[in-house]
């Protein structure tokens, strides 16, 4: 009886055909199977859980098996696992990369034209830096994350500065278009700091070499024009814009705080939050965490855009990029997922849950309606994003040099490290032969 | 027929099997053999973490920046062109000769001074001064970086009380290092402690009472009775302190992250820098095998002192 109801050759062939199913599916354009992603771990947890959300949801539509892990940048915890995952051939399908990483790990990365040939003709340009981050020899070798991605322009107490400096944050960046943004140069910064010093509240501006003050180092280099490596790699140190720059540097610090060279990035947020301070350069985390302990500091801030210099108006930015490494079993879905979280209507989401911390890539999406509303005081971060009346790029400190010389220059600080020289009394001369010997260390 | 061959080839196959038999049992049954198999767990183990982590380094050392071509000892020669790495060098070994030198110190004092203690006394003491030895090192140094932080520093708030001027504890070069150095001997200081008040315990009372009779004095004890009883001891504490100071990462780390200009890197430190933050492993293994040679030289001299006393005493 049982002969006659289930053949061994029908065994077999139902067999055959239940084990096929799996492969099948996987190669279908829905691209089930498992995929493992590391995520930056948010500063803020709410960025974790929206996170986790749209993962679900993706997930959920592709039938796809994500595992979630969200690597913290505390002690470069995820530049540890990047070195580590890359030596092993083994680990996460999709990783996050912040900043130079991409350029650190190329030749492990899928290249990710076609995501990104998609994403650009539905959401039109990228911001240069993050081009400059996400390019290797003109091929897209990660896209551009809004996760984690931030600006660091000046967040500043309004009555501070309006009562020791004698500025205006809201008449000068008001929480629409329009104000007057001319008026805020690098001269009226000087001014200010030199105000805000005499009056025991200085700027709260790092001279260590940790990212917020390598970043501010750098645009204020850039707002000199003073590229102190060039693109094709070159030293450029003995240019009259890296003198001009230095020269304004050796007022400014003067008025910076005396434990401003060991500042890490934890300082100048403690300088906003504890009242010591009139002016940092930060994402609204500084703002968000006085909002929590401090509520009458974080009233009082108003962010603002970057002073202009002789050569524009440069805002510091750090950028996250999604890469998906070239030994990932399941690349399909990881694209999938990748191109899933860059639509807008996700991206518009984290950021909302974020209070506007996250900086999309593309220039079109720099439009929520987050930063407008977000307070006290409302529109605070408004100014956050770079706006078309700002006048202003966003730009990661050691542009436009070779990434494999900018990223050693970034994270052995060699620009915010020429100020802390300058601040402990050594000549622009001395600060130039030891810049000289530190890039020459790094073209190799 | 071909059985009857062979038979006639080879006329005692069971004898030669049966002596081949013996011959394993005895080879397994030597003492060297059980010795050697006994020990192959650990030989294993430090063959898999020990000599493959180290040679692999060392070859790692030896590759380009993007790990594609042997280039020999080329990273080696390209760190002492720079000036930064030769302040780290200087750095280090500021950091470890001085803090050895003063946890020594310090631990030998305390040790006197914890052995003249009553027995139930001392107990207390041996747990309150091994406590900072016991907090693990990363939560005790953000205690430290509190206190020297210089808005909220509980030094600056004393200094305060006496009208004097905040100090950027970590803000300038010397300054940090003293820092460093600091909460070093703060750490290591319980070890050495430990160790002599061990060594101390273990000289015979008697030779003191010998000493006595021959009316030596209290320094002279220390010098011609403890002194020469703790030789061996010293020697393999601070020898092993060394290695552990000159490869010390989290102070520094948590601390100052290597700043005020790049003052207070050492090996460790910079070799994250270098190595994994800068993206160039080849040249981070360079800057943490740097002092491996150096220290092996030391090490092989301190040893075999040890060894050599212990051969005299044994005599």
């Amino acid at each position: 009886m049982l002969k006659t109801a289930l053949s061994r050759r029908k065994a077999l062939s139902i067999g055959a055909a239940a084990a096929a199913l799996p492969l099948v599916h996987i190669r279908t354009a829905g691209a089930a199977g498992k995929l493992s992603v590391a995520f930056w771990d948010h500063w803020v947890p709410a960025g974790n859980d929206v996170m986790k959300k749209q993962v679900a949801a993706f997930a959920d539509k592709h039938k796809v098996d994500v595992q979630a892990d969200f690597i913290t940048s505390v002690g470069n915890k995820n530049v540890l696992t990047l070195a580590a995952e890359a030596q092993a051939g083994t680990g996460h399908d999709v990783q996050t990369f912040p900043s130079w990483e991409v350029h650190n790990h190329a030749d492990r990365l899928e290249p990710l034209d076609d995501v990104m040939k998609q994403l650009i003709a539905q959401y039109g340009a990228v911001s240069a830096s993050a081009s400059y981050l996400g390019q290797v020899k003109g091929r897209w070798m990660a896209v551009p994350s809004s996760s984690g991605s931030q600006n660091k322009p000046p967040c500043a107490r309004i009555s501070l500065m309006k009562n020791l400096a004698g500025i205006d944050l809201q008449a000068m960046y008001p929480a629409a278009a329009g104000g007057k943004p001319e008026e805020w140069t690098f001269d009226t910064f000087l001014k200010a700091a030199e105000a805000c010093h005499k009056g025991g509240k200085p700027f709260g501006i790092g001279l260590g070499q940790t990212t917020d003050s390598v970043d501010f180092a750098g645009a204020l280099f850039a707002a000199f024009g003073a590229d102190i490596v060039t693109e094709k790699g070159d030293i450029n140190l003995q240019t009259d814009a890296v003198h001009q720059v230095l020269e304004y540097a050796q007022k400014l610090v003067k008025f910076l705080p005396n434990d401003a060279v060991s500042y890490d990035d934890a300082s100048n947020n403690r300088a906003l939050i504890s009242g010591q301070s009139a002016l940092i350069c930060n994402p609204p985390s500084a703002w968000a965490v006085a909002l929590r302990d401090n509520p009458a500091i974080a009233e009082d801030c108003w962010t603002i855009t970057m002073p202009k210099g002789p050569k524009g108006r440069m805002v510091p930015s750090l950028f996250y990029l999604w890469g998906i490494w070239n030994f990932s079993p399941n690349k399909s879905a990881a694209r999938e997922l990748i191109a899933f979280l860059s639509q807008r209507e996700n991206v518009e989401e984290r950021c909302t849950k974020v209070s506007g911390y996250d900086i999309p890539p593309f220039d079109s999406m720099l439009n929520f309606k987050v930063w407008e509303e977000v307070g006290p005081p409302v529109g605070t971060v408004y100014n956050y994003p770079i706006r078309p009346q700002h006048g202003a790029v966003p730009w990661v400190a050691m542009t436009p040099a070779p990434p494999e010389i900018a990223v050693q220059a970034y994270n052995q600080g060699t620009q915010s490290t020429m100020f802390a020289k300058l601040k402990s009394g050594q000549s622009i001369a001395q600060t130039i032969a030891w810049a000289q010997n530190e890039l020459e260390g790094f073209i190799r | 027929m071909s059985h009857a061959a062979a038979v006639l080839s080879d006329p005692k196959p069971s004898l030669r099997a049966a002596n081949r038999n013996s011959a394993l049992r005895r080879f397994a049954r030597r003492r060297s053999t059980i010795g050697f198999l006994l020990c192959l767990p650990l030989i294993l183990l430090i063959a898999a973490l020990v000599i493959y982590p180290a040679v692999y380094a060392i070859y790692l050392a030896m590759l380009n920046k993007r790990m594609t071509r042997f280039i020999g000892l080329d990273n080696f020669a390209f760190l002492f062109r720079r000036d930064t790495f030769k302040l780290v060098i200087f750095q280090s070994t500021l950091f470890a000769v001085t803090s050895v030198v003063l946890k020594a110190l310090l631990g030998f004092i305390l040790a006197h001074l914890m052995h003249n203690i009553p027995s139930r006394a001392q107990r207390i003491w041996r747990g309150l001064l091994l406590v900072p030895w016991v907090i693990p090192l990363a939560l005790s140094c953000l205690g430290w970086w509190w206190l020297f932080d210089p808005a909220y520093s509980a030094f600056n708030w004393i200094l305060a009380q006496f009208g004097i001027q905040p100090v950027a504890w970590l803000g300038k070069p010397w300054t940090a290092r003293l820092c460093m150095i600091a909460v070093n001997v703060w750490y290591g200081t319980p070890f050495f402690l430990i160790m002599y008040l061990a060594a101390l315990k273990s000289v015979p009372e008697q030779l003191y009472e010998a000493a006595a009779i021959d009316g030596a004095g209290a320094l002279q004890k220390l010098r011609f009775v403890t002194l020469p009883m703790m030789r061996n001891i010293i020697s393999i504490t601070v020898l092993f302190s060394l290695i552990v100071t000159f490869a010390d990462f989290d102070i520094v780390r948590l601390l100052t992250a290597g700043g005020p200009e790049n003052t207070t890197h050492v090996f460790a430190t910079y070799a994250f820098v270098s190595g994994i933050q800068s993206g160039d492993i080849p040249l981070g293994a360079a800057i943490s095998l740097f002092m491996v040679p150096i220290l092996g030289v030391a090490a092989y001299f301190v040893l075999r002192g040890v060894t050599q006393r212990t051969k005299e005493i044994g005599a």
